[in-house]
């Protein structure tokens, strides 16, 4: 094990891991909004909304990541999205973690009891005053932890990017695998600096989860 | 620049053929993921500590980084140590062993949540301990666990494009091998996106008859 | 007493659930200030028929009226929207498992409807809340959580909560069957109190001698239609029709007199 070696490169790879992280952050944002919009277009009245939010989840879970990664940065010139390779993987990411999303929310609003509901509706509440004051509150609570798993995925699914040559984690690993030769050295802090992430943003839905339990 | 679905024709013959190795790929590494899946699970619950520790901790890794450095490790790994594989073998190793850590816990828990009664009954039998896991404990844990696992090799079906950075020829390098040709990425993607999902569909349905064979004999 | 306009009139209600008949033409009238017991077996439909008087569960044929007002309009998405809330804030419900609200205090699940419907203040809710739960024996709980509360109490503040909204027929659906029997006696109480206070009640219920003791009028079902009706007297000790006195013969060999 080479350590002078990864001394060295240290530095470098903890560059890229500001990038990762930033990567992250905006990817889940993009994400929740999809899927706040995903899920209620598939609990929405309309059959149109129902439809196209069931075939928005269908399609990006039911497709490789990288693939949409492929056709928005290389395929979007052709319909007039130009992207630099940054915000293709944002905006790409995001929708497709955003489909996985809107799956953990929605699962976490069908899981209230329907008593719920009712009674909200029984006092005079119309739908939609139900769903924010009594239903969605109690889905928030439900959803945490899943969606923490969802941002754990998300967190490692940001090295896709590294194939359209955006420059963080997974990306200055490869080159300096090319250049040093070392794949085991390189690998250990690229990996280290992904599970100190992940733990992170853990210990952070962790917190949050408590936190929603207590009230 | 716009598009023109017309190229397709053309190569369709070698996207398809794209399409058999990722088929190809994808059942190799569930293979691999599954029996792998199994071996590591016995070994973290039964193994003696010296052999359950490194284990452990190539599991941990395993599970917290991402599958693309995951795939670099293991290519340009094993060339570093002298074996020189094609690169499709490394794909299937580095899939597999990937989901083998995934499914490895999803068996782990299931094999704990095997009835205690059951290993009881095996052992007053007569049995050792490791007939009454092959016979007993084993086949009833992974028959519960069918459902989560299946999903796993869906998503190993999607994570197998990820095996084209390592140069493996599959569905999504044979698309960029067209795209060299015709300059045409959003058609062709799209193409194989569509492909993708329908091999994605396939799977689900044999999924839903396998468990629904399950249900049925339980 | 002279002839009044019926308070509740349900004219020929029929339900079916595919081809399954649930209600087959029930026709009821309840006059203001009436306390209603149905009794039947499970799957007679007594519990489809109280959850239709709100439009819970819309019934597939025939119409119920609260006095001058017909409850199941057939009227486009939005217009009926607004309709059944206004109407609903009229009928107050009580469910057997209670459906407190568990993210809100006691205070909040009674003042929260008030607030939201009726443009109550802070202060006047509040009073509104202590008022009602008051009458119930819970204003010693006003700022506890549901989950912190013994069924007895919990249903205690379902009706405080439901009786906030000041409706003019309350509907119990068989409000103390999930209880256990120690903590049935405390909500019987508060709803006999609710019947001296002359609040229209339509009872969904098993428990005969509560039935008894303080309705004006008993209906038995049993498979969609009401098979016999009188007032309790009757119905409890002089059933006329022999499938009334199968059910109860059955029903209350496992009771106390």
């Amino acid at each position: 094990m080479d350590y002078a070696l990864m001394q060295r490169v240290f530095p470098f790879f903890l560059e890229a891991a500001w990038i990762t992280i930033l990567l992250s952050v905006l990817t889940a944002i993009l994400g929740l909004i999809c899927a706040m919009l995903g899920t209620a277009a598939r609990l929405s009245r309309f059959r149109v909304l129902r439809f196209l939010g069931a075939a928005y989840v269908s399609v990006f879970r039911g497709t490789p990541a990288l693939i949409q990664l492929f056709i928005l940065y290389f395929g979007g010139p052709q319909i007039g999205i130009q992207l630099d390779a940054f915000e293709a993987g944002v905006i790409g990411l995001g929708v497709n973690v955003g489909a996985y999303m809107t799956e953990t929310m929605r699962g976490a609003i069908i899981s209230v009891d329907k008593g719920q509901g009712e009674a909200a509706r029984t006092l005079g509440m119309s739908n939609w005053q139900a769903m924010r004051n009594v239903i969605l509150p109690q889905a928030m609570r439900l959803m945490i932890r899943p969606l923490g798993v969802n941002l754990n995925t998300l967190i490692k699914s940001t090295a896709l990017v590294a194939a359209i040559s955006v420059v963080e984690l997974t990306y200055t690993a490869q080159r300096y695998i090319g250049s040093t030769y070392k794949p085991f050295e390189m690998f250990l802090i690229a990996g280290l600096l992904y599970m100190i992430i992940i733990y992170v943003v853990g210990l952070a839905v962790t917190w949050a989860d408590r936190k929603a339990r207590l009230n | 620049m716009g598009l023109d679905f017309s190229v397709i024709p053309k190569y369709l013959d070698i996207v398809l053929l794209g399409a058999l190795w990722t088929i190809g790929i994808t059942v190799g590494a569930a293979l691999v993921s599954f029996f792998g899946g199994i071996l590591l699970a016995v070994i973290a619950l039964y193994a003696p500590a010296i052999v359950r520790w490194p284990f452990r901790i190539f599991s941990f890794l395993f599970l917290g980084t991402p599958l693309l450095l995951q795939l670099f490790l293991i290519y340009f790994g094993l060339v570093q140590i002298g074996i020189d594989v094609p690169a499709f073998v490394a794909g299937v190793i580095g899939l597999g062993l990937h989901f083998a850590v995934y499914n490895s816990e999803l068996f782990q828990t299931s094999i704990l949540a095997v009835d205690k009664g059951q290993i009881e009954a095996a052992r007053t039998l007569g049995m050792s301990r490791m007939q009454a896991l092959r016979k007993v404990v084993v086949p009833q844990a992974v028959r519960d666990v069918i459902p989560p696992i299946g999903n796993n090799m869906i998503a190993l079906l999607k994570d197998s494009a990820l095996v084209s950075v390592i140069g493996v020829s599959e569905l999504t390098l044979s698309a960029q091998r067209a795209i060299g040709s015709t300059y045409r990425p959003f058609e062709f993607y799209v193409l194989v996106a569509a492909i993708y999902y329908i091999i994605n569909l396939g799977m689900e349905a044999v999924l839903r008859r396998v468990e629904r064979r399950i249900q049925a004999s339980k | 007493m002279s002839a009044q306009k019926p308070f509740i009139d349900i004219r020929h209600a029929k339900k079916s659930f595919g081809t399954l008949e649930v209600l087959k033409d029930i026709n009821l009238q309840v006059n203001r200030g009436q306390i209603v017991a149905i009794i039947g077996p499970s799957g007679s439909g007594k519990s489809t028929l109280l959850r239709a008087i709100n439009d819970l569960d819309p019934l597939t044929g025939g119409e119920i009226w609260l006095e001058d007002k017909q409850i199941n309009m057939d009227l486009p998405h939005r217009q009926y929207e607004r309709h059944i809330n206004e109407v609903r804030q009229e009928i107050g419900m009580v469910f057997q498992h209670f459906n407190l609200f568990p993210h809100l205090k006691v205070r909040e699940n009674v003042t929260l409807a008030p607030k939201m419907l009726k443009g109550l203040s802070d202060a006047e809710a509040n009073a509104l809340a202590e008022e009602q739960l008051t009458k119930v024996g819970m204003i010693e709980r006003i700022d506890y959580y549901p989950s912190q509360l013994s069924g007895g109490q919990k249903q205690r503040v379902a009706i405080a909560r439901a009786l906030a909204m000041k409706p003019k027929v309350m509907l119990f659906d068989e409000a103390t069957s999930a209880l256990d029997p120690e903590l049935v006696e405390e909500v019987n109480l508060v709803m006999k109190q609710l019947a001296e206070e002359h609040m229209t009640m339509i009872i969904v219920t098993h428990e005969m001698g509560f039935a008894e003791s303080v309705c004006d009028r008993v209906l038995f079902m049993d498979q969609g239609v009401v098979v016999e009706e009188g007032p309790p007297e009757v119905i409890f000790r002089n059933p006329k029709s022999e499938r009334t006195q199968n059910f109860l013969r059955k029903h209350l060999a496992g009771q106390k007199a």
